[in-house]
């Protein structure tokens, strides 16, 4: 499923969008992905699990080591997603040099026949992003971008002519994993953002009253990673968990 | 279509880097156009090479040396540097340009603490607060230098991630410049990571190469044959070669480290000989000839010597290499090791082990005549830091 008709059948709604991150082979990633639809995740983001994750914090740093010690790697990945059976928008999420050592047209083909219409990769920023953005628009497949508090000018212009699928905006500097305080500067950054395209605010969200904040200061999504990969990481009745968790904070969307 | 070539070497090179640190790596190419030809700060740096690193270092006749292997050779003295090794010369250069930038804080990655040191030399004698990530399992390998850097006021924070050593180094260091980007300068220590930075540290140690063809035109009135580098990361191989690229009659020799043998495990190289056996990739910001495996995970790298210990090399000496202007070689943990010895015993001077990976080649080619008549090898640092690891091997 394409992003755009999934934000479209939102807007219709009136709800806000979960994007829920986990990272591959990081558990039962089959049971865990229909945990987190089954509690109204609209778009899943599977993170590709890569040696050197610069962009993350140590909670999913933590889940990249253990999906990769579990023997998770490209190949893998794509038979798995083949498999998934989901009736969500799925994106990768994943470093530059996997998707360079596979060879660009290779890994947007392989996204595009296991049903993946989505790329997110944080070390690419748009100007390194010519080639591989060719190879995801002949292949209908969106190439998302991050904005950070720090993007602006004509590097905003750019990142918003470019991306597609929806904005991913970072609420604050730094890396990956839950924090307490992050409202401020994300009205901030949605308000200074004027795009028609979506825009999913992602870094540091745990709670549904953060996320409905969120949503009621602009944003069409939010994107929560860590504290679902945390519940993986526990142990502890995981799918129960990551459905409940799911559900509080899509019901917080509407 | 400019901006875009902008930091490139041939296709090599680029600026790999989460969005949140494209603003600094874009203030820092500016700060560095805008200083690298001001009069006051090139009149500071070079103060601070001249009375506080010690600079110049000489350029001298191993006697011999050159007896033994029928060749004239000369030892750029990079030893004799404040710190025992080149890496001053670039942290001088940087912790400056920070200063110069505003930036309030320096942070820096480490492998054995060589760089840490540096950085932490730079930081004190400049007044600008300074923290030195270092994998958790090097502390522990590398105690004194821990101590050091503290005794210069430096934090030193270890890194417990991956496999606890310089590349997740990198990565954390990394990571906290993308929370700290306003008041922070990260201080690369080699020719690797995002345009700017290798551009920046090739220039800032060039004043090596500079040195070398005016003392080797003083002392032979002419051109060396040939110069011999180790090569890690790349700092001081750029650094010595990087004023003779033009001169195509004088060879480039990049000697990497190659280790305890070419293979590679699942998830870990033998040695860390990038330029000979790497492939294409992307790490730490740049494109360039990198350890992986065929997924593209990267492969931790070894070396004897902590300072050639990496898993990627400099953008800039991919492209030479690949065009044919250097060319790349590598000496084995026990070659490297013989040429400790041999030069403490026949010069009086116990090198670092990094070094002696490029003294090992002396041996290894001063038979086949590539070399030619006057050879110059960069001594890049003392051997002091490494007597433990040589004990270690028990090889007297």
């Amino acid at each position: 499923m394409r992003i755009s008709d999934k934000f479209d059948e939102l807007k219709i709604k009136g709800d806000g969008a979960l994007i829920a991150y986990v990272c591959a082979g990081d558990g039962d990633t089959t049971k865990i992905v229909h945990a987190l639809i089954r509690g109204g995740a609209d778009i899943v983001e599977l993170g590709l699990p890569f040696s050197d994750p610069i962009a993350d914090g140590p909670t999913i740093q933590a889940s990249i080591e253990r999906a990769l010690d579990a023997g998770m790697n490209p190949d893998r990945y794509f038979e798995m997603v083949k498999g998934l059976g989901v009736d969500v928008p799925l994106v990768v999420m994943t470093y530059y040099n996997l998707i360079f050592k596979r060879g660009l047209e290779r890994f947007v083909k392989d996204c595009k026949d296991s049903g993946i219409t989505g790329i997110i990769v944080p070390d690419l920023p748009p100007e390194e992003s010519g080639e591989l953005g060719g190879y995801c628009e002949g292949n209908g497949v969106d190439l998302i971008f991050l904005v950070a508090p720090t993007t602006t000018g004509e590097r905003l212009e750019d990142i918003l002519t470019r991306g597609t699928g929806f904005l991913y905006l970072v609420s604050r500097l730094g890396v990956t994993g839950a924090r307490a305080d992050i409202a401020g500067s994300t009205k901030e950054v949605l308000d200074r953002v004027k795009t028609d395209k979506p825009k999913a605010v992602g870094f540091g969200i745990s709670s549904g009253a953060q996320a409905a904040e969120i949503i009621k200061s602009g944003a069409q999504g939010v994107i929560v990673g860590s504290a679902f990969v945390d519940i993986i990481a526990s142990g502890q009745d995981v799918e129960g968990r990551l459905e409940a968790l799911a559900r509080e904070i899509k019901s917080s969307l509407g | 279509m400019n901006t875009k070539q902008k930091g490139k070497f041939g296709r090599f090179g680029g600026q790999f880097v989460p969005e949140v640190l494209m603003p600094a790596v874009k203030e820092l190419e500016q700060g560095y156009e805008r200083f690298r030809n001001d009069p006051e700060f090139k009149q500071e740096l070079d103060y601070y090479l001249q009375d506080f690193a010690g600079r110049s270092t000489p350029l001298y006749h191993a006697r011999r040396l050159s007896e033994k292997y029928g060749i004239k050779v000369y030892l750029k003295r990079e030893d004799l540097v404040h710190g025992g090794a080149h890496k001053l010369n670039n942290t001088l250069g940087q912790a400056l340009l920070a200063k110069y930038m505003g930036k309030r804080r320096l942070i820096a990655e480490t492998g054995a603490g060589q760089h840490g040191t540096a950085t932490a030399m730079a930081g004190a004698n400049l007044g600008i607060a300074t923290e030195v990530y270092m994998g958790a399992k090097d502390i522990q390998r590398q105690r004194m230098n821990v101590y050091r850097m503290e005794l210069m006021g430096t934090k030193v924070i270890p890194v417990t991630s991956g496999s606890q050593t310089l590349k997740d180094a990198i990565n954390e260091a990394l990571r906290d410049w993308v929370s700290n980007v306003e008041d922070t300068h990260y201080l690369i220590g080699s020719v690797v990571g995002p345009h700017p930075y290798p551009t920046i540290v090739r220039d800032f140690q060039s004043v090596i190469g500079n040195e070398v063809k005016q003392q080797i035109m003083e002392k032979e009135g002419r051109l060396p044959d040939s110069i011999i580098a180790c090569t890690g990361g790349g700092s001081n191989a750029i650094g010595t070669f990087y004023p003779f690229i033009s001169d195509t009659e004088v060879k480039l020799f990049a000697v990497e480290a190659g280790g305890s043998g070419m293979e590679s495990t699942k998830k870990a190289a033998l040695h860390s000989a990038s330029l000979c056996v790497g492939e294409e990739g992307v790490l730490h910001g740049a494109r360039t000839k990198i350890l992986q495996d065929p997924y593209g995970q990267i492969l931790e790298s070894h070396s004897i010597a902590a300072g050639l210990d990496y898993s990627g090399v400099g953008p800039e000496l991919t492209y030479l290499a690949e065009t044919g202007r250097i060319k790349p070689a590598n000496t084995s943990d026990d070659e490297a090791l013989a040429a400790f010895h041999e030069l403490s015993r026949m010069e009086g001077i116990i090198p670092a082990l990094e070094s002696s990976h490029a003294l090992a080649y002396l041996a290894k080619a001063a038979g086949s005549g590539e070399l030619g008549e006057i050879v110059v090898i960069n001594l890049s640092g003392r051997g002091d830091k490494d007597l433990e690891t040589v004990l270690e091997k028990g090889a007297l």
